[in-house]
């Protein structure tokens, strides 16, 4: 699938280093941080954020890994059973700053359902958000505390992140849709 | 009621999902889907999907051993338990499956409902979804029934075990539970034997369709009189390609085993003259010891419950090292889990 790209793998690595400080600065150093990826594509993202803190300020920020699937508002609105990737926290979120990273956000539920299954694993301090695109079109009242790249889109238009860990190359594509179901419309 | 044709054996599919490209936040979704609005038996359920179905219990385990071992996937959605047959762990894992996926549970026992004034079954089901039912786990004495309550109902029918036919959620954590403690986590060309009261068995049944589906070499053994009917389907074969063996030698049935499961002497359904005595029995077919060292060193242990200690099975052979029958119960929940969550996700116009 093609797609014009909207963000190479050079601003990726930016971004990602950029998000990286804003993270540090913001907490005041790296006391109670830990990272959580939502799974899939937030998983690689916070090792990458993880190992940019760690190159900086020579501290190893916990990294954890999140999955929403049985979180979701949706089950019997998607047309097959989502794969379950599984949920991996190793370390205790009772008065920690969590942040959450993801790689886009779209209309915000998946955030939601992040947050339901977040505080089912204790109490953090506080919990904050980092994406690598914001696309905008928002249904809940949710933003981002650490953006890469803000997108104006339209709800026609899809935005793909692809990352070396997954699909072999870094890259930010966006595509216009054609006809497509209404069952494959996002929803969470 | 269309009945789909018997299990297509695909062969064991590979395990990598259809990878889709990342929608922004739209599901990555099984290269499976489950298609079944049901679960009846598993004799329509196909090898593909079984592995979709031990895939969702890997992450059911999981949610298992979080410090809440409670997920909302089904909140807001009624599961309704009716049963006319005594269950402790059957009843209780669905209730506790369904509880941990955040499910209203309502809970029948037929004992001391209309059911003992005089009410069919499809009265039953009828009243049941007026009330709100949306899937109905249903446990019945008479083969069948949850079949005529699926006609009726409009949610989904899970068969929680029906007279001597089916019990296909327990077949599917036996299979579990063997496939987490086999080497290479697979009971393909392994030797598993069922050993005791096949006659009166529906988990013997439905074990039948997903062990030699999986590739196992199934062994039934026991008294001649407690395997009536089923040389003739092993002489058939369950289905092309399967292995499936009837003796009523133990040694020639142990020999080298891999994984040995006893069944309950089902007393409550045996007529007259189907077996001489317990005493002798358990004498000839008890899983004892002596009898378990011709199986394979660490060969499994495993019983559907509830036991008879001493009679199919020596309590040192129950609660030995070998044994994993505690574990069955707590792969029964997730297991449980993973069926309800399944359902729950099909939508009307879903094949039975």
């Amino acid at each position: 699938m093609s797609g014009r790209h909207i963000m190479t793998a050079e601003e990726i690595r930016r971004a990602t280093i950029r998000i990286s400080h804003e993270i540090v600065e913001k907490q005041a150093g790296t006391s109670g941080l830990a990272l959580v990826g939502i799974q899939r594509r937030g998983v690689p993202l916070a090792r990458r954020i993880a190992a940019s803190i760690a190159e900086n300020e020579s501290v190893d920020v916990p990294v954890g890994a999140l999955d929403i699937t049985f979180y979701r508002d949706d089950l019997s609105l998607v047309a097959q059973q989502p794969v379950v990737k599984g949920t991996d926290l190793p370390f205790d979120l009772n008065g920690s700053t969590i942040v959450l990273v993801d790689d886009v956000l779209y209309t915000g539920r998946t955030i939601r359902a992040a947050m339901d299954a977040l505080v089912d694993f204790g109490r953090p301090q506080a919990i904050r958000l980092a994406v690598l695109v914001d696309r905008g079109h928002r249904e809940l009242p949710i933003r981002a505390d650490h953006v890469g790249k803000n997108v104006p889109t339209s709800r026609e238009e899809i935005v793909r992140v692809h990352l070396a860990e997954i699909d072999d190359e870094d890259a930010v594509l966006i595509d216009r849709v054609e006809v497509r179901e209404p069952e494959a419309e996002p929803v969470a | 009621m269309t009945v789909p044709p018997a299990a297509e054996i695909s062969t064991p599919a590979d395990d990598a999902p259809v990878v889709v490209p990342s929608v922004d936040a739209a599901p990555e979704t099984q290269a499976v889907a489950w298609r079944h609005r049901h679960l009846l038996d598993l004799d329509v359920v196909s090898w593909p999907e079984i592995e979709l179905v031990m895939r969702t219990t890997d992450a059911m385990r999981e949610v298992l051993e979080r410090p809440i071992a409670k997920v909302p996937a089904l909140r807001g959605r009624n599961v309704t338990i009716l049963f006319y047959e005594a269950s402790t762990r059957t009843r209780v894992s669905f209730e506790v499956a369904a509880k941990n996926l955040s499910a209203d549970v309502v809970n029948i026992a037929a004992a001391t409902s209309s059911v003992s004034k005089g009410e069919s079954l499809v009265d039953t089901v009828r009243t049941v979804e007026a009330l709100g039912a949306e899937l109905l786990v249903i446990r019945h004495a008479v083969s069948g029934a949850p079949y005529l309550a699926a006609e009726t109902f409009s949610g989904s029918v899970i068969n929680g075990g029906d007279g001597w036919h089916a019990h296909p959620t327990q077949a599917l954590l036996d299979l579990y539970t063997m496939r987490a403690h086999l080497p290479g986590g697979s009971v393909e060309g392994r030797k598993v034997v069922i050993l005791g009261d096949v006659l009166h068995s529906r988990v013997a049944r439905s074990n039948i369709w997903s062990l030699t589906a999986a590739g196992a070499d199934l062994w039934l053994c026991g008294p001649a009189t407690l395997l009536r009917g089923f040389e003739a389907w092993a002489g058939r074969g369950a289905a092309a390609g399967r292995r499936f063996h009837v003796t009523s030698s133990v040694d020639e049935a142990l020999r080298d085993a891999d994984v040995v499961m006893a069944l309950r002497i089902q007393r409550e359904r045996m007529a007259s003259g189907l077996l001489p005595s317990l005493r002798e029995y358990a004498a000839r077919y008890g899983l004892s010891a002596a009898r378990l060292a011709l199986a394979r060193p660490g060969a499994l242990v495993m019983h559907p419950g509830p036991m008879n200690e001493g009679v199919e099975i020596s309590p040192d052979v129950a609660a030995g090292t070998q044994s994993l029958i505690t574990e069955q119960v707590t792969n029964g929940v997730a297991v449980r889990m993973a069926l309800l969550y399944l359902l729950a996700g099909t939508r009307p116009g879903d094949a039975a």
